[in-house]
């Protein structure tokens, strides 16, 4: 039966997943829940928690608001506390129960916008997506409602960086990495989406000349700005120098012709599967598939959109689609927590993911753009 | 030292003076914020406390996430399962079904099928209206050889009735069934830890040949279920009472409920009470007040006038604890709780004469996130988010007493203190307690 889960541990939430994109930026941060979504969030899907300052809070719903559709001591505390801190800007985040009872999140975000005369963001998270979905629709609503029409281009090759996390990059420098690997390819990166990022450098993202996905979540905002700001995307991640190097060509072809690309591609097999995010595990799987012998299949048990979903990327959600193609391989990459299901024949090579596994393994986290053949070597591929 | 926001004003402290506090809810509400270091302890972690249980949380996945962590954190993962409750769930309305087929599924594939199995349902099944009973039936009469109950994770219901804390420590003996009293055999129940067996409780009983029970203590299920052979059952702490009462009706034991204080007078009082009950003679408290106040004195020797923060988490009655050490002359200068039990009105009045610029702080409060996490001087605090809060390095891990009670607990406390004062535990150890409990358990 789909849905069940007899061990492994499930992806972090959508409604984490927009806190996750929005940490760095600023904002008041509100999750319209009960109790529990905020404990789970700090304690095991925001690394940056225990370093990093924020404002992300809970509205502490109650039986009876939810019952009766009282939204008013949602905007009441939410103006209390952007009146205390003056945020650069508010973003609403829905939750099960708000699901169940249809909060209209942008509704009451425009309310809360004239009230407060702070930008405000309203998101329909249901608690019942992954993080992809809900850092994804973060970085959507950065796209639409912040970036700023009419910035300058520069003769260089700007490029935005989308999707970056630590659900799906942690805090082991893999977001600085990514810039430096552009740099050094004679790229200049305009901003970060959104680590290591200031909301004011987001803003001047249209100067840009081509935008890089590096994970799904960045897609939409990718999406967004192609149609409002005609500039291009491509999605991969450039793990080790030899794909850096092809993604960089990449990059500068699609900020000329203006053709969308998707970098990381599959070649699929079998008997190697890597569990993942789909543009991390892809573009990891096209790394080891250019530099060793190794071809993989990605299973990929989080959201992700049908341009990804190719021969080598397979959506398999829950343990009971997972399994069939576990059993069939003889190598797994995928994260230490998955182990209990595959078997134990099979030789297994641990890759931790934040979204999954929480701080369990963080210190084993590798930094895979800097540092993928180190991992290559680790492990013998 | 936390990285600073930019583009935020900074507001100011939240805290108040006992003074002008109100009782028993010093502040007023609003948005919340999850502190760091708290020394809560999630459902799953009390439910994983009955041996050879299987535990099946049905709930949406922002909600499995944490359950499943702790579990997994406490290497607990295969007694541990989930059944993920999705959009098209909700749409379609048929939750029993789900819940059923899911929990079914999960039982069918365990290696070895336990003798009782924990299942969670949270604040969605409410919302849709899910027939509770119609699940637990179908699952009872599907798995006869198995005891089913059903445990809630819904935070919603907080304010409604039964928290979910009180819940979880009543559904935890709702299990227990019904069995011969064996003779001088007590239980205590609804605590996290198991007893100090140095207590007063325990001394007691153990003095006159009684037995004690507690869930803590169990390795086995049929060890849980000897818990239904007693003849009495003792709770110390408020959020334990609703297992009292169910266990006095379902098992007609009788309930004794005997408050974790600091007061020498209620423990005094309840001591009487337990040996009223059992028939036992009335022992004189003198000897043990007397050494209380060796060690409070001792205590004070060492730790002088050093500012002391409590923590409400610490011991449920931090009010109490703070006037005893007042009145001993230690320099108690904050408190961090959100509110206080009811029954401490009478140490809140004491102390607000006592020491009426006592400052109150509460914990989930949104200025809490941005306050310095730091003090001008040593400060010696008690409990997890008093230390969180202080930025101090000198603190006693105490979660909900851990286990200390009565005079013997104060002693105890006493030592507790003087070692945290002078040896500075790692910081970091503050972010490994948060969801696990105590030091014990890391």
């Amino acid at each position: 039966m789909k849905q069940t889960a007899q061990i492994i541990p499930s992806y972090t939430g959508d409604t984490s997943g927009v806190c996750s994109a929005l940490y760095e930026l600023g904002g008041l941060i509100v999750m319209h829940d009960a109790a529990g979504c905020n404990a789970t969030y700090s304690a095991f899907d925001e690394p940056r928690w225990y370093t990093q300052e924020s404002l992300v809070f809970v509205s502490g719903l109650t039986e009876m608001e939810a019952v009766l559709g009282d939204d008013q001591r949602l905007i009441e505390d939410t103006v209390a506390a952007a009146q205390k801190f003056q945020p650069a800007f508010i973003a609403l985040v829905g939750s099960p129960i708000p699901t169940v009872t249809a909060v209209d999140f942008p509704a009451i975000a425009r309310e809360i916008e004239q009230l407060t005369k702070i930008p405000t963001m309203g998101f329909n998270a249901t608690g019942m997506a992954s993080y992809v979905s809900g850092a994804g629709m973060a970085f959507e609503g950065l796209a639409k409602k912040f970036v700023l029409p009419q910035v300058p281009k520069t003769q260089a090759v700007t490029v935005n960086i989308l999707g970056v996390t630590p659900l799906d990059f942690s805090i082991n420098g893999a977001d600085q990495a990514l810039k430096a690997v552009l740099q050094a390819q004679g790229l200049t990166v305009q901003s970060s989406w959104a680590m290591g990022e200031t909301l004011s450098n987001i803003k001047q993202a249209a100067g840009a000349k081509v935008n890089l996905v590096v994970s799904a979540t960045g897609l939409a905002a990718a999406k967004v700005l192609a149609q409002k700001f005609e500039i291009p995307y491509v999605v991969g991640l450039p793990y080790g120098p030899a794909m850096a190097q092809q993604l960089a060509a990449m990059l500068i072809q699609t900020s000329q012709d203006h053709q969308n690309r998707i970098f990381c591609q599959a070649v699929p097999a079998s008997d190697t599967v890597i569990i993942g995010e789909s543009v991390a595990a892809l573009s990891l799987a096209k790394a080891l598939a250019a530099t060793t012998d190794f071809k993989a299949t990605v299973l990929c048990p989080v959201d992700t959109f049908p341009e990804l979903l190719t021969a080598g990327c397979i959506k398999a959600r829950d343990e009971a689609e997972l399994k069939p193609y576990l059993q069939q391989a003889t190598t797994i990459i995928a994260d230490p927590l998955y182990q209990p299901i595959c078997p134990p024949k099979a030789r297994f090579i641990p890759l931790p993911q934040e979204a999954f596994s929480g701080r369990i393994y963080r210190q084993a986290i590798p930094e895979l753009v800097k540092g993928f053949t180190t991992f290559r070597r680790n492990f013998g591929l | 030292m936390l990285k600073p926001l930019g583009h935020t004003a900074m507001p100011t402290s939240p805290a108040v003076t006992l003074k002008s506090a109100q009782f028993p809810q010093p502040f007023a509400d609003g948005l919340s914020y999850s502190v760091l270091s708290c020394g809560g302890w999630p459902l799953v972690q009390t439910g994983l406390l009955l041996p050879e249980a299987h535990l099946i949380f049905v709930c949406p996945q922002n909600c499995l996430r944490g359950v499943v962590l702790v579990a997994a954190e406490m290497k607990l993962s295969q007694r541990f399962s989930t059944v993920a409750v999705r959009e098209q769930d909700v749409i379609s309305g048929d939750m029993e079904r789900l819940t059923i087929d899911g929990v079914g599924e999960i039982i069918d594939h365990l290696a070895e099928k336990p003798p009782a199995v924990l299942v969670f349902t949270n604040c969605i099944h409410h919302f849709v209206g899910t027939d509770l009973e119609v699940v637990y039936q179908t699952l009872r009469q599907r798995y006869p050889e198995i005891q089913f109950t059903d445990c809630y994770m819904n935070p919603i219901m907080r304010k409604s009735g039964l928290n979910p804390e009180q819940m979880m420590r009543r559904q935890l003996y709702s299990l227990l069934t019904p069995r011969p009293k064996v003779a001088r055999q007590v239980n205590i129940i609804g605590n996290r830890f198991p007893m100090d067996p140095h207590n007063d409780l325990y001394q007691l009983l153990q003095h006159h040949g009684y037995t004690v029970k507690e869930v803590p203590r169990c390795e086995t299920y049929a060890q849980y279920q000897t818990l239904a052979a007693s003849s009495l059952n003792i709770t110390t702490l408020p959020m334990a009472q609703s297992a009292g009462t169910l266990l006095a009706d379902k098992l007609e034991q009788p309930h004794l409920f005997l408050p974790l204080t600091f007061c020498y007078e209620t423990i005094t009082e309840n001591l009487k009470r337990l040996s009223d009950a059992l028939d036992l003679p009335r022992e004189d408290p003198a000897p043990a007040i007397a050494a209380c106040e060796a060690a409070l004195k001792a205590a004070k020797k060492v730790i002088g006038a050093t500012p002391i923060a409590i923590s409400f988490s610490a011991c449920v009655y931090p009010l109490s604890l703070a006037r005893l050490l007042i009145e001993h002359g230690f320099n108690v200068t904050k408190i961090f709780a959100d509110s206080f039990i009811p029954t401490e009105k009478a140490d809140f009045l004491a102390l607000q004469k006592l020491a009426p610029n006592l400052q109150l702080y509460p914990t989930s409060q949104v200025q809490m996130r941005v306050l310095p996490k730091e003090s001008s001087g040593k400060t010696l605090a008690i409990g997890t988010e008093a230390a969180y809060f202080t930025g101090t390095r000198y603190f006693v891990n105490l979660i909900e007493g851990a286990g200390l009670y009565g005079f013997d607990g104060i002693v105890h406390l006493m030592a507790l203190l003087q070692t945290a004062f002078l040896e500075p535990k790692a910081p970091e150890l503050l972010n490994q307690i948060n969801q696990r409990g105590c030091e014990c358990l890391l």
